[in-house]
């Protein structure tokens, strides 16, 4: 650029022509990003729902198949209501044995954590009241201490089995009951956060799923 | 007539590597460098990431300089860079999704990444196409490098892991400070301080009366 002291005012630029340079350079990006997007977007979908499929697996714990219901005023349905999308209705996922009989429940749960929303998914046992497994699907918690939620091997695996509603005690400080998580030293949010989690959601959808335990897909 | 060194292929593409390495001599970048070199993986992508962002950028600003008139030209870089991000984050997001989801927001902050624009104003918007990619690709190296050595350093320490492997026996106490955001500080900081330290060293090998002490036998 020029020196400050020898600063002229430059020539004037017609409007017309810096109107024009940034509608073409507009239209190019736009047009780029066009193409990037319909390039990219078939490998985006696919990645998420691999994803989702396969924590849905995870957490009914290998169902021979799993149907996906949509909670449509407080009804579990086979089929989202004509017109709404259906990536915008609640959707649990109902897992089948190899006897065809319900093997359990899967359901998304989110709850702000220490840092963001906390989105995870877990299997639920509605004849027992138990969980079958707790998978976290998405959380941006302390690196090394609260995404010990998603990391942490003997966290995770201690909701295996345990009974609905839980509680959260201190490490190794529990009775031994089954509904006890024993929550992570040093990450108490992130470790209630995925409880109250769970206890919210089960409390949310547990009339919907005993209806359709007892009637069947209305 | 000899080239002036500058104006050489070869330093235009060295500058940014070393002499003038944007993360650890001109400081810029600082945000991505110390918010998402926790891991050597992260490190890469995001390095590479600005590396795309920082060639085609160059290339296509250095291309356009003689059209885009004074007024409008940030507008149009910033333009131009924030469809490059676009791209690279939805690349990103179709071939590494677990690495996209581990960098969060910083892909789509590369548009406000400094090092760009600067690259942008200072350099491709008065040099010729070849130079301004030259020393696009010489940046973009050096701030990966940069990146990756934070990324190194901290992933060894703090989860004494490299690229996901683990290198010590399972009594290995991981430095979790390292994979947290102090971490970052305490790494970067030590890495200025050596290679300030090495300048030194070479300041006083080169000339040694200048500092006023004996030269040392090592350069």
């Amino acid at each position: 650029m020029t020196t400050p002291a020898a600063w002229t005012p430059p020539p004037a630029v017609p409007p017309r022509r810096l109107i024009v340079t940034l509608a073409g350079a507009g239209a190019v990006a736009g047009a780029l990003i066009l193409v990037a997007f319909r390039a990219t977007l078939p490998a985006i979908t696919a990645h998420r729902a691999a994803a989702l499929d396969e924590a849905v697996r995870e957490v009914l714990r290998d169902p021979a198949r799993y149907d996906t219901l949509f909670l449509v005023n407080d009804t579990l349905v086979s089929s989202p209501p004509q017109g709404a999308d259906p990536a915008r209705v609640e959707q649990i996922y109902v897992g089948f044995g190899s006897d065809s009989a319900i093997a359990g429940f899967a359901i998304p749960a989110a709850r702000p954590g220490f840092a963001d929303v906390v989105r995870l998914i877990f299997g639920y046992d509605a004849a027992n009241g138990t969980l079958l497994a707790m998978k976290v699907l998405e959380n941006k918690e302390t690196p090394g201490l609260g995404d010990k939620i998603e990391k942490d091997s003997a966290f995770v695996a201690e909701f295996t089995g345990a009974l609905a509603p839980l509680v959260g005690v201190k490490s190794r400080q529990g009775k031994g009951t089954p509904n006890e998580i024993d929550m992570i030293t040093g990450a108490t949010i992130s470790s209630r956060t995925v409880i109250r989690a769970i206890n919210e959601a089960i409390a949310r959808v547990r009339p919907a799923i005993e209806r359709y335990v007892a009637e069947g897909v209305p | 007539m000899t080239p002036v060194k500058q104006a050489t292929p070869q330093a235009d593409l060295i500058r940014g590597i070393w002499r003038e390495n944007p993360v650890l001599i001109q400081a810029l970048g600082m945000c991505p460098t110390l918010a998402v070199t926790n891991s050597v993986a992260n490190s890469l992508a995001m390095g590479l990431a600005t590396l795309f962002v920082l060639v085609s950028s160059s290339f296509l600003v250095s291309s356009v300089r003689r059209l885009v008139p004074n007024e409008v030209r940030i507008t149009t870089y910033v333009l131009i860079i924030a469809t490059f991000v676009t791209i690279a984050d939805m690349t990103l997001q179709a071939v590494v999704p677990t690495i996209h989801k581990a960098l969060g927001a910083f892909v789509a902050l590369i548009v406000v990444n400094c090092i760009i624009l600067a690259r942008q104003e200072a350099f491709a918007s008065r040099h010729p196409v070849g130079r301004s990619v030259l020393d696009a690709l010489g940046m973009g190296a050096g701030f990966t490098l940069a990146l990756l050595l934070m990324g190194s350093v901290r992933e060894v320490l703090g989860y004494g892991t490299f690229l996901g492997v683990p290198l010590f026996g399972p009594n290995f106490e991981p430095w979790v400070i390292f994979a947290l955001p102090p971490g970052g500080f305490l790494t970067l900081g030590t890495i200025l301080l050596f290679l300030s330290w090495i300048k030194r060293r070479r300041t006083r090998a080169a000339a040694p009366s200048v500092a006023g002490v004996p030269a040392r036998k090592a350069a």
